[in-house]
């Protein structure tokens, strides 16, 4: 099992967290190797960010994306940039809201991770609500292990707000591959 | 103190097979030495409880002389060297030999950021006004006018005030005197080695060889004169720039003052450090 | 010395075994588990997150960590901080690593265990800042002034990050000579899985402490061990011993006018690491046995190396890999009997070709040896080192 993702959306919407959170679940907490790494610089600030992670059952050699199997996209500038790579295979999660995502290959999944947020009061958990339904759709994380990456991850004040954010994304994602439409 | 001979202090102090020094005749580094070590006498203070850090110059080869731990470093890293040896160890009392070129110049940002830290370490300036052991090139400090190798038709640069410095950045203690007097530079020392903190103390030490052949200062009296010449007590300075008449004012303005710039209490670096960690230890942030 | 090792304390504050974490942070783990009790060190890009973390991991564990004015002052205080007693270390990039190199040579000649860490980025002069590279293989070993030997170190993963600087930490206080861990800021900044040995797995090696007797010679072949590194006197202990960067005999005083003394002082120095070469070497053979072709890499580019030659294999190719975890002292003995077997060799360098150089001169034209540069702040792709083993 080897699965290459990447996450893309502008700076400040927790992309590299999204990534980081992933990588863990995939290598502290369900015993897979794991690498990520992230686009450093300017992004930081405001322009499109992209964080990459690849999950492996053997040993990563080379740590880079080149064959992407999931694709996150939270931002219309982002999913431009770093929407290549993609493939038959590929699975293209963006939100509807913020990303004009047809015509590109492989299966294509909307899921309003903004809105789900915004529902639980704070925007800034819409990357773990797009994580949730990445869990969801992908079918090769452990929803566990990616709830304990993330209770060992956000502070501890966000706890619950996270939690909540990846059970509500996770939803979502189960509705999107029964086929129903985002609310 | 009186009583303590060179001989004694030799055989007390000093490392016999190092000798004779690599000084020149009328050099004042030997004054510095000798006061260095009758502060300690007086303050009775065990060798091994410090170690002497150096830089490289003349004065920087001070603790080879001395039978003590010495570590003789790079050129103008001597403060660097030592905070790192506070560090880890904040019982030893740590005393810094250096230079004017060594401290003014090329060391000149460790001297401030060690003064601005407060790390508590004693340093000892050895100002001779010229970059000696490489040939008397021009220093930060030589005066306005003064020949040197790399000065030849004089001195255009203005020199630099280390004591004014120090004092602005707010090092507990400052001082500076010429060896020609030996009681109130070792008095200073003293003080500067018990100072917990940054302690600097500048001494005005003749060079006859590179500085003083080129400046009509070869012989060591007329060196010794000069200082008394062009040198003024902080206390008399600040008298004649109040009551004084323009024409003192204006005398004065051109000397050099010596005296006790600062002498105040603040908390030093390390012992700050050492706190933290015992909070962190008993589960603080 | 007021730090003590405190095992249990530093896995408290390291946290749980098994962690995902950057190459700079792993760095971090190692140093603080091989007992590293001081840090100085100046912000610089992408070495800062050693810092950072140091910053905040050092003083729970009872060290000190100090954010310096300079690099200069940086190595200068960990100089001096190992003098008092401490296993210490700096870390830094480029820029900072040209400004440490005048007191390298100074801890290589007064003897001092110390171990600086160089995430290496795009030179010369400022570069690429946020881009990893391998630019600074040379000067590691040549970039002070004058005759030395070298300690240098490479990892390839983030686990190395960890193993290596514990290595790092275990060569500096055996040799009493600088050793320096080059990262890059491509491994530096990946997240990896790292696994904490437990205590009774890891290997920790401290400075052999002198004993205070009369005859007791601070700058000479130790007698206690026989080995060419002398027993070290910790500052504080009475042991009134002079450390200079100057020419010194075997008291440790100067003696700058006698060719004898510096002869036989710099030929110590030098070969108690050299003689150790065979001993010291630590490489990983990949798919080496029947190869025909060969890389010899290190670092980051060994990770699309390793790619490249599974691919080979696949296909059939008889092509391994030779990695250099420790590339100063120099193999010469594994790059021999490579190039007595292989038909070429490949050294794929994220630089313009610097460790292909030994490679070549140790090869002895026995085989083909070809460079495999990448420069700009990519690392070579699996396709770029590929298409070097078809020629």
């Amino acid at each position: 099992m080897k699965k290459e993702i990447r996450i893309c959306g502008f700076g400040g919407q927790g992309i590299i967290l999204a990534g980081f959170i992933i990588g863990k679940a995939a290598s502290v907490f369900m015993d897979y190797n794991a690498v990520q790494y992230q686009s450093y610089g300017p992004e930081a600030r405001g322009g499109a960010a992209r964080s990459e992670v690849i999950i492996s059952d053997k040993k990563i050699t080379y740590p880079r994306v080149t064959d992407v199997d999931l694709l996150i996209a939270m931002s219309q500038d982002a999913y431009d940039k770093y929407g290549d790579d993609v493939s038959d295979k590929t699975i293209t999660i963006i939100d509807p809201d913020l990303v004009n995502g047809e015509g590109k290959k492989g299966k294509l999944f909307k899921i309003r991770a903004q809105h789900i947020a915004e529902r639980l009061g704070n925007k800034i958990v819409a990357n773990i609500a797009m994580i949730g339904a990445a869990t969801a759709i992908s079918g090769f994380l452990d929803p566990e292990a990616v709830k304990k990456a993330i209770e060992d991850t956000v502070p501890e004040r966000f706890k619950d707000l996270n939690l909540e954010a990846f059970e509500e994304g996770f939803k979502a994602g189960k509705d999107a591959v029964r086929g129903k439409l985002p609310a | 103190m009186q009583e303590l001979s060179a001989e004694l202090i030799r055989k007390k102090y000093l490392r016999d097979e190092m000798w004779p020094s690599i000084f020149c005749n009328g050099c004042g580094i030997g004054n510095v030495l000798d006061y260095t070590l009758r502060a300690i006498e007086e303050l009775n203070l065990d060798l091994d409880e410090i170690v002497f850090v150096s830089g490289i110059g003349c004065s920087s080869r001070l603790p080879g002389y001395i039978n003590a731990d010495g570590l003789h470093t790079t050129h103008g890293r001597a403060i660097a060297f030592a905070t790192g040896v506070k560090a880890v160890n904040p019982d030893l009392k740590v005393i810094v030999f250096t230079g004017d070129g060594d401290c003014a110049a090329i060391g000149g940002n460790h001297f401030i950021h060690a003064i601005r830290r407060n790390v508590d370490i004693t340093v000892i300036m050895v100002n001779n006004f010229i970059y000696g052991m490489t040939g008397g090139q021009l220093a930060p400090t030589t005066p306005i006018g003064s020949r040197s190798t790399t000065s030849p038709y004089g001195n255009i640069e203005p020199p630099f005030d280390l004591c004014e410095l120090a004092k602005v950045i707010g090092a507990p203690y400052v001082a500076r005197w010429t060896v020609s007097h030996p009681y109130r530079p070792i008095k200073s020392i003293k003080r500067g080695i018990e100072k917990k903190g940054f302690a600097y103390i500048e001494l005005l030490t003749p060079c006859p060889t590179a500085y003083g052949r080129r400046n009509r200062l070869g012989d060591i009296k007329e060196l010794w004169k000069w200082y008394d010449e062009n040198t003024i007590l902080i206390e008399e300075y600040e008298r004649i720039m109040k009551y004084g008449s323009d024409e003192e004012k204006e005398r004065a303005s051109k000397m050099i003052k010596i005296g006790v710039f600062q002498d105040i209490e603040k908390p030093e670096y390390f012992e700050e450090y050492y706190k933290l960690i015992d909070r962190l230890k008993e589960g603080g942030k | 010395m007021r730090y003590k090792r405190d095992p249990d304390l530093i896995r408290k504050v390291i946290g749980r075994k098994v962690q995902f974490v950057m190459g700079d942070t792993a760095c971090v783990y190692g140093s603080l588990l091989a007992g590293c009790s001081f840090f100085a060190g100046y912000p610089i890009t992408p070495a800062s997150e050693i810092a950072e973390e140091m910053s905040r991991l050092l003083p729970r564990v009872g060290g000190v960590y100090i954010q310096m004015e300079d690099e200069i002052g940086s190595i200068s205080a960990v100089i001096g901080a190992s003098w008092a007693g401490a296993k210490s270390m700096t870390a830094t990039s480029g820029p900072g690593f040209s400004l440490m190199m005048e007191n390298y040579g100074y801890a290589i000649m007064s003897e001092t265990p110390c171990v600086i860490v160089n995430v290496q980025r795009v030179g010369p002069s400022t570069g690429q800042p946020t881009r990893g590279a391998q630019g600074d293989m040379m000067q590691a070993r040549w970039g002070t002034h004058g005759d030395v030997e070298a300690l240098v170190l490479a990892p390839s993963t983030v686990q190395e990050c960890f193993d290596l600087t514990i290595e790092a930490f275990n060569l500096t206080e055996r040799y009493r000579h600088p050793v320096c861990v080059m990262m890059d800021g491509e491994i530096g900044h990946l997240r990896e899985k790292v696994v904490i040995p437990d205590e009774d797995e890891m290997k920790i090696v401290d400075r052999v402490v002198a004993d205070k007797d009369d005859d007791f010679l601070p700058f000479d072949v130790s007698k206690k061990t026989g080995r060419k590194v002398p027993d070290f006197p910790t500052f504080g202990k009475g042991f009134k011993v002079h450390v200079t960067g100057l020419t010194h005999d075997t008291r440790g005083l100067p003696a700058t006018d006698s060719q004898e003394e510096h002869e036989k002082l710099i030929k110590r120095i030098v070969s108690k690491i050299a003689d150790d070469r065979d001993k010291l070497t630590m490489v990983e053979k990949v798919h080496l046995d029947d190869a025909e072709t060969a890389f010899v890499t290190y670092g980051a580019s060994a990770r699309a190396t390793e790619a490249a030659v599974e691919r080979a294999r696949k296909e059939g190719k008889k092509v391994g890999m030779l990695r250099l975890k420790l590339v100063w002292p120099f193999p010469i003995k594994e790059i021999r009997k490579l190039a007595d077997q292989v038909e070429k060799i490949i050294v794929p360098e994220m630089n313009l070709g610097q460790i292909v150089h030994p490679v070549r001169e140790y090869a002895e034209g026995k085989c083909e040896v070809i460079s495999a540069p990448k420069v700009g702040g990519e690392m070579h792709t699996v396709e770029e080192v590929y298409r070097y083993i078809e020629g």
